[in-house]
């Protein structure tokens, strides 16, 4: 037994340094991990509004948009097909749309910019902690899913992008997939995507933390398991650094 | 209340055990809590108030790198930090609501720390405050009763700064804010709302200290085996 003055006295670096050891252990590891499951959870029932309808995501005015949008993680693909596609001002980009669906899609912008789309001005924020406000504007993805005309077993859409030498991928289950919030936006603050913030594509899914919102969005697939994709977990942040797949707080 | 003060030396039941099983469990929790959190915050260190703030906005505060020492865990690693803190702010949160269900039905908040008006009366609150300086922490009369202050700094605890902790911390979570957007309002924005959660996560931490520092002037082994077994053995007069 530990007893408090030895925790003040310098007990306390050892407990700390206990927690990386603890860590170590996979059943102790599995019991942290949990806690993801019971958020997503948790968060999902509160989600439901009367009639299930989904909760949205908090909208903001014009006059709240952030002065500055900082850019984060890649700021730039820079591979040779990326600037490639960037040279010719994206007129050769094609988003692919298979796994799962009955009817694969190849969709060059113009026919993306084409769709019907939502406009929302939402917060994004950052797993490490800043928040910025953008205006954001694109069809549903759900739109584009139907279009593909999914077919049963579904579960997941893994967006696979073109940074970090066309690896980049990360995943969402069909409930957020489907949620009215969720764009591939084409356009920001009334601009064209930037690069730095994700040209010509990039996913908004506006109840979740900046890291799944894709950017340079080149596939989409639709499919029954993780397993298999990457690393397994779903995106290459979860694969990499452990972050959570499911980022909703 | 005891009418008859009991004896010195005499062993009395003083705590419950809903209060003893809380009170371990949130010092495994706040403490994971307080040093996860420390990770957390070296991932951006910078506070704002409002609905937004990146680099590049204005920042209220810039804190300090947090030492390696006293973060979870001891490299940087924000996403482990944010599994212990997301792990453990559960059992706060929900150890809390627990607790003060418990403490209802077992009248602990309604006979322990429900304070009576002249208990809050300026001069009463002077003579206990004397009373803490010169180390004199109990009522001979009543020895196993809180004083004001206990009552105040405890109910402060309880009902404001664990409250705001979990309520603050929700709001960080895009997908808890629109589960419950009234959560915005209540913090005044998501950036606020983490001002908030610092500010009052060093507020606890403070408790901490001088509840480890009071316990130890009170007589540590005294203090620490009623929290454990429940009982407490009554210090005689010449006793802290």
């Amino acid at each position: 037994m530990i007893s408090r003055r030895t925790m003040i006295g310098g007990g306390a670096g050892l407990l700390l340094t206990g927690c990386d050891q603890v860590v170590q252990i996979p059943a102790a590891r599995k019991i942290l991990f949990s806690g993801e499951r019971l958020n997503l959870a948790t968060q999902r029932l509160l989600q439901v509004r009367a009639g299930g309808r989904a909760a949205l995501a908090p909208e903001f005015t014009a006059a709240d948009i952030s002065p500055i949008f900082r850019g984060n993680g890649t700021q730039n693909p820079d591979t040779a097909d990326y600037d490639a596609l960037l040279a010719n001002n994206f007129a050769d980009y094609r988003l692919q749309v298979g796994g799962l669906v009955r009817t694969p899609l190849s969709l060059s912008l113009s026919q993306i910019m084409a769709m019907p789309a939502r406009t929302q001005i939402t917060r994004h924020d950052c797993v490490e902690g800043w928040s910025a406000i953008g205006k954001w504007h694109g069809p549903l993805l759900g739109t584009v899913l139907k279009a593909a005309n999914i077919r049963p077993g579904a579960r997941y859409v893994v967006c696979t992008c073109a940074d970090m030498g066309g690896t980049y991928y990360d995943s969402v289950d069909l409930i957020d997939a489907f949620h009215p919030q969720s764009i591939l936006a084409w356009g920001m603050n009334d601009q064209p995507l930037s690069v730095v913030h994700g040209a010509p594509i990039r996913l908004r899914v506006e109840r979740q933390l900046g890291y799944k919102q894709s950017k340079y969005i080149m596939r989409i697939d639709v499919v029954d398991s993780l397993a298999g994709i990457g690393g397994g977990k779903g995106g290459y942040w979860e694969d990499n650094v452990d972050y959570e797949w499911y980022a909703g707080i | 209340m005891d009418i008859i003060p009991p004896p010195a030396g005499a062993i009395v039941p003083r705590h419950r055990f809903s209060t003893m099983l809380w009170h371990w469990v949130n010092a495994v929790a706040i403490f994971i809590l307080l040093g996860s959190g420390l990770g957390i915050s070296n991932a951006h260190p910078r506070l704002y108030w409002g609905m937004f703030g990146a680099n590049f906005d204005h920042a209220w505060a810039n804190l300090p790198d947090m030492p390696a020492w006293i973060t979870i865990p001891t490299t940087y690693d924000l996403a482990m930090s944010r599994r212990w803190h997301l792990f453990f702010a559960l059992v706060l949160a929900f150890g809390l609501l627990a607790f003060m269900v418990a403490s209802l039905l077992n009248r602990h908040f309604q006979r322990d720390l429900r304070i009576a008006t002249r208990e809050v009366a300026p001069p009463h609150i002077w003579a206990d405050a004397k009373a803490h300086l010169a180390f004199r922490f109990r009522d001979p009369n009543r020895p196993g009763t809180y004083n004001i202050l206990q009552k105040i700094a405890y109910a402060m605890v309880i009902f404001v700064l664990l409250p705001m902790m979990i309520f603050s911390g929700l709001t960080l979570g895009p997908g808890m804010d629109a589960a419950w957007p009234w959560l915005l309002d209540v913090f005044g924005g998501r950036q606020s709302a983490r001002s908030i959660h610092f500010i009052c996560a060093m507020l606890i931490g403070g408790f901490v200290v001088l509840h480890l520092v009071l316990v130890i002037l009170a007589g540590a082994v005294n203090e620490v085996r009623s929290m454990i077994t429940g009982k407490w053995r009554v210090p005689g007069e010449d006793e802290a």
